[in-house]
């Protein structure tokens, strides 16, 4: 089963450029004065990203989330993927999560291709041993032949984005989290990626894609997601697809 | 360092210059662990923001990161010791087997302090530089550059009421083949269990502000 309910969802990002939050010192000055000398510590700023969310998506959802820059799409997902807790309300998610945000984080550019597989592995949640078995296929679907033994040090970007993107698609997954619809690599590559990344997609439970893309997402989710400033402005349902 | 310092200090202390080589030696390598790791921890969470902000790790993960990579540096440094060892031998052997033992528990106080320090200095960024300048003082006032049986039975108490000389003594005596006293096992383990229960508790109640604060 893959689910992901929420309800009331809240998340608050405090603010504290100004001088004296993030200061032990003045903290515990402005304890023991009560606020006379250092300024009111308590009286911080927050911006609220997500505001009251509810939605319910069940196990063969194709969720799209589309608005401007700003309205809380990548944090969403971030709360889904379970970086940020949300500060009120309730959130529940059922399945497995794979984040396809940040799919070259941890990667070392000192070590070689093969050894950077198992870094990503590892930050997937893979055991050693499941990478060992699909490292191969791994290699393969990443075609950068014998440079899979030299330091990451020595690809091209292209290249290294290549061997990230090989490795964040070659798992099964329940529910996937993807940041605009990744695309990586040359001309040719591009074709491969596409494919594989569909397949993936298709085998999921549950998908939620956050775009700017709308052609993208009236092509291949059945839930629209509107935000604007962190709300949800409307939820268009089209169960054409899956 | 310790070539340079030990037979100066040695001299200056007026202590036999092989005793106090072999003590000088050790205390310095154990001591550059502990407060390395001490001194890094506060930028436990805020290094690794990058990968907090990206992936749901446990944030435990970003400490076993920064202890596995302090035991390597200790493992580097300790061949000192070995060479030491070999070349100064202890007065004994037979307590070398508590040694791991000590180690241990010394890595469970360290793991407690460096959660808890990782997490208040995310909040509070000025921490780490606190930390800092603690550890510095600190320095001086463990028995690493003097010993503690020099103080005499009316100071004893600067040794005895300073946790990190305990720490350092249940590494150190097993070594050296010195008697270790009771107290250093008892202040050990009794700090591993406070501290774990009040870093667990705090580190329970913020665990979930950590992302936000970065």
């Amino acid at each position: 089963m893959a689910v992901i309910q929420a309800h009331n969802l809240v998340v608050e990002f405090p603010i504290y450029s100004f001088t004296g939050h993030r200061s032990f010192k003045k903290s515990l000055l402005n304890l023991a004065t009560g606020g006379i000398l250092a300024k009111d510590a308590a009286n911080r700023v927050v911006v609220r990203a997500l505001d009251n969310l509810n939605f319910e998506f069940h196990e063969g959802d194709r969720v799209g989330l589309i608005g401007s820059n700003g309205s809380g799409k990548s944090t969403l997902l971030q709360v889904l993927a379970g970086i940020y807790e949300p500060v009120a309300g309730d959130l529940k998610v059922e399945g497995r999560i794979t984040s396809m945000l940040g799919i070259t984080l941890g990667m070392d550019a000192e070590v070689t291709g093969v050894e950077n597989i198992y870094l990503r592995g590892r930050l997937m949640g893979l055991s050693r041993q499941q990478i060992d078995a699909m490292v191969d296929d791994i290699a393969d679907f990443a075609g950068i032949g014998d440079f899979l033994n030299l330091p990451m040090r020595t690809y091209s970007s292209g290249m290294a984005m290549r061997l990230a993107f090989a490795v964040a698609t070659s798992v099964d997954a329940d529910i996937i989290l993807m940041d605009e619809w990744l695309s990586v690599g040359d001309a040719e590559f591009v074709q491969k990626a596409k494919a594989k990344l569909t397949q993936m997609v298709d085998k999921a439970r549950l998908v939620v894609i956050a775009s700017h893309n709308h052609a993208m997402i009236k092509d291949q989710c059945n839930i629209i997601l509107t935000l604007e400033h962190g709300k949800i402005v409307s939820t268009q349902r089209t169960d054409s697809t899956s | 360092m310790v070539g340079a310092m030990g037979p100066l200090y040695g001299a200056l202390l007026g202590q036999d210059v092989a005793s106090y080589l072999q003590h000088l030696a050790i205390s310095l390598i154990i001591w550059t662990f502990i407060s390395g790791l001490i001194n890094e921890a506060g930028t436990a969470f805020v290094g690794a923001e990058g990968y907090i902000k990206q992936v749901a790790l446990p944030l435990s993960v970003h400490i076993f990161r920064l202890i596995a990579k302090n035991v390597v540096m200790l493992a580097h440094n300790a061949l000192i010791i070995v060479v030491v060892l070999i070349f100064l031998p202890p007065a004994h052997w037979r307590d070398v087997w508590l040694f791991p033992l000590g180690l241990l528990l010394v890595l469970g106080n360290l793991f407690w302090i460096s959660l808890l320090l990782a997490v208040l200095s995310t909040r509070f960024r000025d921490i780490p530089q606190l930390v800092t300048n603690i550890v510095q003082v600190a320095f001086f006032l463990s028995p690493i550059i003097w010993k503690a049986s020099m103080l005499g039975p009316k100071n004893r108490f600067v040794a005895d009421f300073n946790p990190l000389y305990h720490f350092i003594e249940v590494i150190r005596a097993p070594l050296l083949g010195e008697p270790i006293h009771a107290i250093s096992w008892i202040v050990t383990v009794s700090l591993l269990v406070l501290g774990s229960i009040v870093a667990f508790l705090v580190f329970a109640r913020l665990r979930a502000r950590v992302p936000y604060w970065l």
